[in-house]
């Protein structure tokens, strides 16, 4: 394999492995918050996605991305508040289930507004064939987009919760629930506001990534267990690990495809995500101390 | 009490006359090929039920097992060996009548593996397969459990649906009838309907006596142990581990048998009973029925199972199961009601309904 093909691999890896890192991302959210491994995540993708493209028809794009967003945030609240805020002390089980619940009717939803057709926005600057060449390797102006949406997302995610009084609240929230209900903090609110920041997260990374990965209405649930994967491999709530296991999980993807059938693509992350799970639970990233694997 | 054991299943039996009885006076002996599927399909809730719901563990991969049980069995049956006459190996298994002639497509003659050796070969393979996923999916709990066996589905589904090998999306089929005794096979011959919807439904039967049984005795009562309290068990000496590893092998020959059986009737398979879709339809299946409700579990497979085999749910298919959990998990998730013998399988329809108008 020459220099330049393993360039264009890792380009390519990386474009996939922004995607799986803000589902990973999103997956920490909520699970810092509640103890929930939300299922529908991947579903928020969709969503964003689906939505920007058919707002994309009325409105200029930046408008229609930050609709979509908006929409899909909307989304996450009403999941949060429909199905999950009034259930006192859930068992895992249940959850999962719900949860898993909750993803088949926002995707069979989306079939029936959208339809089964595979869509896409337009390229955000120039179009399929603009390329930016260094080093022999040609990057479309997406795949920048698409990492420095990424970083952005979590640069934010950093700056919230460390210096901002609700990101606080959330922090507190996550260590211990109860006694931030008890210095007064609406932990209720907190836990709908987990769902929308990680519905919007996820609906922004669908509006990058659609451009170059397009959307349909049933790419929700491969992407949950990929980020699953990530999250795990990062060591589940920390969410800067999350972005580095999301690119090694982009790039040995994109690396398996020379390799193996691209049918057994989607394999490639599960035999990972196995692998974690039964070596090392707390992730790569994780120390052994960190490792929750009690259900609550 | 084994009086009352013995009772539903005989009450069961009945219900299944009842029922063959009752298509044929309608005039809907069409009705027969949908129910003998939804048997098959029932196997594998069944299984799943005495997993879920007594021994607490959740799988999200069950297609796969059925898929494992279909494809070994359609793939054994349907090779063509002949090529490979005058081998010793292949001659002698020849002459034990393992591998027998068929004619094929083209009026030649194809060496195939009998059905019965497939299906031997089919159940052993998935006691392997279930044993090697188990040993270390079982340790696992929560959502590290349910994200490893749908991963491991995810896997089977890439494989058989990439696989050229497999028939890749269209699946296996010409897989030829099982020989089940002197003139009665299971396929999908028209003369064959009512006799296969009693050997389906008789097979169903036959495992829902061995769950029964198991869960009445000792097996029992330490997989509700395990469910209650994991830890309070292992305190007790219970071998947690083993029975958890146990009751998941033999819910996944459950899940086989009926992929087996599923793959002759409908004389083939294809990757879409792998599919993710697939296994969490039977997870529905179970929450529906009630955690640790067999029978409640076998009324909802073969309620649910049968309408959507017919259609009536249209392109509503996925939604109607995953409404069904979502609803039932948020209001009453031990099942929507404890199974009475007394009401019978027509019970769960009206189950359903309740449970939507208490949403």
């Amino acid at each position: 394999m020459s220099i330049e093909l393993l360039l264009q691999y890792l380009v390519a890896g990386l474009t996939y492995g922004t995607i799986y890192a803000v589902v990973g991302v999103g997956f920490n959210i909520i699970y810092h918050a509640t103890g929930i491994i939300n299922f529908a995540q991947g579903e928020f993708v969709m969503l964003g996605g689906m939505t920007a493209v058919t707002l994309h028809r009325f409105v200029p794009l930046p408008l229609a991305v930050a609709g979509a967003v908006v929409a899909t945030m909307i989304a996450g609240a009403l999941i949060e508040m429909t199905f999950i805020r009034w259930l006192s002390r859930p068992s895992v089980l249940r959850m999962i289930v719900i949860t898993i619940g909750i993803s088949i009717l926002v995707r069979e939803g989306a079939l029936l507004v959208w339809g089964e057709s595979v869509r896409s926005l337009p390229y955000f600057t120039g179009d399929e064939v603009t390329s930016l060449s260094a080093g022999g390797v040609h990057v479309s102006p997406q795949v920048i987009w698409s990492l420095a949406t990424c970083l952005a997302i979590v640069a934010f995610l950093r700056f919230f919760f460390r210096h901002t009084s609700v990101g606080r609240q959330m922090r507190a929230c996550a260590a211990n629930r109860e006694a931030a209900a008890l210095c007064g903090l609406a932990t209720k609110n907190l836990v709908t506001l987990s769902f929308v920041l990680s519905a919007g997260i996820g609906a922004l990374a669908g509006c990058v990534v659609s451009p170059i990965t397009y959307t349909a209405y049933g790419i929700g649930s491969g992407l949950a267990i990929k980020g699953f994967t990530v999250a795990i491999l990062g060591g589940l709530g920390n969410s800067t690990a999350a972005v580095a296991a999301g690119f090694v999980v982009g790039v040995l993807e994109a690396f398996s495809v020379s390799l193996l059938p691209a049918a057994y693509k989607d394999a490639i992350s599960v035999t990972i995500l196995l692998g974690i799970l039964f070596f090392r639970p707390s992730g790569l990233f994780g120390s052994s101390e960190l490792a929750r694997l009690e259900a609550r | 009490m084994p009086a009352s054991r013995y009772a539903r299943v005989a009450i069961f039996a009945g219900a299944v006359v009842l029922v063959q009885l009752a298509t044929q006076v309608a005039g809907k002996p069409f009705y027969l090929t949908q129910l003998t599927m939804a048997a098959c399909y029932t196997l594998v809730a069944a299984g799943l039920s005495l997993l879920m719901g007594y021994a607490g563990q959740i799988s999200l991969g069950h297609a796969a097992f059925f898929a494992i049980g279909g494809y070994a069995t359609g793939l054994l049956t349907t090779v063509d060996l002949s090529r490979l006459r005058g081998r010793a190996a292949v001659d002698l298994l020849a002459r034990a009548r393992i591998l027998v002639a068929r004619p094929d497509l083209y009026g030649g003659e194809a060496l195939s593996v009998h059905p019965w050796a497939a299906l031997a070969v089919a159940l052993a393979l998935t006691i392997g397969v279930a044993f090697a996923v188990g040993v270390p999916v079982l340790k696992l709990k929560g959502h590290y459990l349910a994200m490893a066996t749908l991963g491991f589905g995810t896997i089977v589904y890439s494989v058989v649906l990439g696989t050229e090998r497999f028939g890749a999306a269209d699946g296996i089929g010409g897989v030829p009838p099982f020989p089940l005794a002197a003139g009665l096979a299971v396929g999908g011959a028209r003369a064959g309907r009512v006799a296969n919807y009693y050997a389906a439904w008789g097979l169903v039967a036959l495992a829902l006596l061995l769950l029964s049984n198991l869960v009445e005795s000792r097996v029992g009562r330490a997989l509700r142990s395990i469910h209650g309290a994991e830890d309070a068990a292992t305190a007790m000496g219970v071998d947690v581990g083993r029975y958890k590893l146990q009751t998941f092998v033999l819910s996944a020959v459950l899940a086989a048998a009926g992929g087996a059986f599923l793959t002759h009737y409908n004389g083939g398979i294809g990757p879409g009973e792998a599919s993710v879709m697939k296994s969490v339809r039977y997870v529905s299946i179970v929450a529906v029925g009630g955690m640790g409700s067999l029978w409640g579990t076998v009324a909802t497979s073969a309620t649910l199972t049968f309408l959507s085999l017919r259609g009536y749910f249209g392109t509503l298919d996925d939604a109607v199961f995953g409404g069904v959990l979502v609803l039932v998990m948020l209001f009453s998730p031990e099942g929507i009601l404890r199974f009475d013998a007394r009401a019978a399988l027509a019970a769960a329809v009206s189950r359903i309904r309740r449970g939507e108008e208490r949403a």
